[in-house]
């Protein structure tokens, strides 16, 4: 058993917290407070190779494997969770799509910008009613002559208006019981991006309903077989949840960093507030769902990296994680008092931002149905 | 171009190091990282690199041991570094550092030498003009912007009140500021490629020096005595009586900051 990163993982980490600490940490308030997103520092990110990271170098990738990309996303989400969440969205959601089911000449025509970070794709799933019951599905595209006509909604897509946008994939009903996955190029007339929502956190990350009305696509951006979208969005999902929990390890390491940093140097009764147990044992218990997210993180990309089954793990480690950080987050904000309610402190921030955790990439309740079929359970079949 | 870049791994100053009790020499961890002022060193050489089509090595005297720090800068886009590592060579000063160095980058060739003003750990900056003088061309300091075209190196070297305009003739000798250009990021690419990058380790007697010529056997200079930097002052408090900003200028004034 080996529970060490490589050394070049382990530089890697070092470069990308170094990054977030200088491109990212001085400005996420700021842009938590004016929900800007942050095109440049998105950029920046697409040239430290970030959105690349698990792709073919011939599309400009870095060949990493995917415990190295839940690394980079952990180490944003320790500062800021909307450009984590930017990137995880970017790489599993946007990209993963096309270098998985995209044909050579869907690959060469997008790859090559969304690798570089140049360019973000979305990934048009959900739709107002159609979340965790992904098979309610109601968006159409009927085949007209040489060309897919696309009407429906989708709701919360994240990275789909952004000024680099260049695609979202959907998933759209294209039979009785067929559904089938489709790239629409952000520019086709018909696709209409409303005004992003009023979320409760991660105001730095771009979000948005799409319309299509009578939107028209080529044939040839059916992406994959016709009929499998079902099947590919759940496996792009699997990933998806590693990767939250990844995210969700960088609050909780957040979480701990200033909590223990705080309980040292702020004085209550003439005496550090750490010297209280009240504070210290949730600074220990802070630094336990740590270590447990991480260790259950790591333990599922490791899986997924061998080729070997990673399912239940993967759910097991997206709702413990998730969990976790929801709690380390109130709780952190509790050791700040009244300086945790204030929007500027960044426990406050990682608290608001934190709540999506247990919802995005399969809510909680989902986790445990997967995990709960997993052991066998004939549950709500 | 062939460029040389000088390239120091020292203790990571976030961490507290020691001296050892006898010669006061800094207890080298075995992580040790690339002096942060050597980034920018790194950097201008990468960009007077590529844009001349040439190359970048890196040399430096370290012990052997991890080349963190080493592959930091071969991660950024270093082609190659010469490390040369050696017991003989601890405690040696700075002239002696200076004589090693020039004669691996003499060894290997050069256009022109890169290095830092002075190092985060020893802050002795007499080292590059040390290499200048013994590599028998010009030294052109404190850059805080470096131009090249075909065989001159033009730079604005920093003064306390603005620059001087300076340039020489390849070969030369160049020292950059923190600040004269910024630093990339190495990417995970870079990291996996300084994997496999040459990293060719000498020896002091691979370099023509015997024993006595080095460490500190071969130092002139020592360490006589430490003593701990005195803890910090209280600053001074100006009142405000509505005339506190000339105080303030005065101050700022003084310090050459305005």
């Amino acid at each position: 058993m080996d529970f060490e990163f490589s050394d070049e993982q382990k530089a890697f980490r070092k470069v990308v917290r170094e990054f977030a600490e200088a491109e990212i940490a001085p400005y996420a308030e700021e842009w938590d407070r004016t929900h800007e997103f942050p095109t440049e520092t998105v950029l920046k990110m697409g040239e430290l190779g970030l959105f690349g990271l698990p792709f073919p170098a011939e599309y400009g990738g870095s060949e990493a494997d995917f415990t190295t990309l839940c690394i980079a996303i952990e180490e944003l989400a320790r500062v800021d969770q909307s450009m984590a969440i930017t990137l995880e969205a970017g790489v599993g959601l946007g990209i993963n799509p096309i270098a998985v089911y995209g044909s050579p000449e869907q690959k060469e025509r997008w790859l090559p910008d969304l690798v570089a970070g140049r360019s973000l794709a979305a990934f048009g799933l959900t739709e107002p009613d159609a979340g965790s019951d992904a098979g309610a599905t109601k968006t159409r595209a009927i085949l007209d002559g040489d060309e897919w006509v696309i009407n429906g909604s989708k709701a919360f897509i994240t990275n789909s208006g952004t000024d680099i946008t260049s695609l979202v994939t959907i998933t759209a009903r294209t039979g009785q019981d067929e559904i089938s996955t489709i790239v629409v190029p952000a520019d086709t007339p018909g696709l209409t991006v409303e005004p992003p929502y009023r979320k409760m956190g991660w105001h730095a990350s771009d979000t948005h309903g799409l319309r299509f009305d009578d939107c028209r696509v080529p044939k040839e951006n059916l992406l994959g077989e016709r009929g499998r979208g079902f099947h590919q969005f759940l496996a792009i999902l699997d990933d998806g949840r590693i990767a939250v929990a990844a995210m969700a390890t960088g609050v909780l390491q957040a979480c701990l960093e200033h909590s223990v940093a705080y309980a040292k140097e702020r004085t209550a009764f003439g005496r550090p507030i750490g010297a209280n147990q009240a504070i210290a044992f949730k600074c220990a218990d802070l630094e336990t769902m740590t270590e447990a997210a991480r260790l259950l993180t790591y333990k599922a990309a490791w899986l997924k990296d061998q080729g070997l089954p990673f399912k239940q793990a993967a759910a097991v480690a997206k709702l413990y994680a998730a969990e976790a950080a929801v709690t380390a987050t109130r709780e952190a904000t509790q050791i700040f008092g009244g300086y945790g309610f204030m929007d500027e402190t960044p426990v406050a921030r990682q608290y608001r931002d934190a709540k999506i955790l247990e919802i995005g990439e399969g809510t909680n309740e989902i986790q445990r149905l997967v995990i709960s079929r997993g052991l066998g359970l004939p549950v709500e079949r | 171009m062939k460029i040389a870049v000088c390239a120091k791994q020292i203790p990571d100053p976030a961490t507290p190091y020691e001296l050892d009790p006898e010669h006061h020499w800094i207890v080298r961890p075995d992580d040790q990282i690339l002096d942060d002022t050597d980034r920018y060193g790194v950097e201008i050489g990468l960009q007077l690199a590529e844009a001349s089509e040439g190359s970048v090595t890196l040399f430096s005297m370290s012990p052997a041991g991890n080349l963190q720090g080493i592959r930091q800068a071969l991660a950024m886009g270093a082609d190659k570094a010469v490390i040369v590592s050696d017991p003989a060579l601890k405690g040696s000063d700075a002239l002696v550092t200076a004589k090693v160095l020039a004669r691996a980058i003499q060894q290997e060739g050069f256009d022109l030498v890169i290095a830092g003003t002075e190092s985060t750990d020893g802050s002795a900056g007499v080292l590059p003009q040390q290499l200048s003088e013994l590599l028998e061309v010009p030294a052109l300091t404190f850059a805080k912007a470096v131009e090249h075209d075909g065989d001159t190196i033009r730079i604005h070297r920093q003064t306390p009140d603005g620059y001087d305009e300076v340039e020489a003739t390849l070969p030369a000798v160049l020292t950059v500021t923190a600040g004269v250009v910024e630093p990339r990021y190495p990417t995970f690419k870079g990291i996996m490629q300084a994997k496999q990058k040459p990293v060719e380790q000498l020896t002091a007697a691979d370099l023509g020096f015997d024993a006595t010529e080095v460490g500190a056997a071969g130092s002139a200079q020592y360490v006589r005595s430490v003593t701990p930097v005195p803890a910090r002052q209280a600053g001074e408090i100006v009142e405000d009586d509505g005339e506190a900003y000339r105080k303030i200028l005065e101050v700022l004034e003084q310090a050459k900051v305005v």
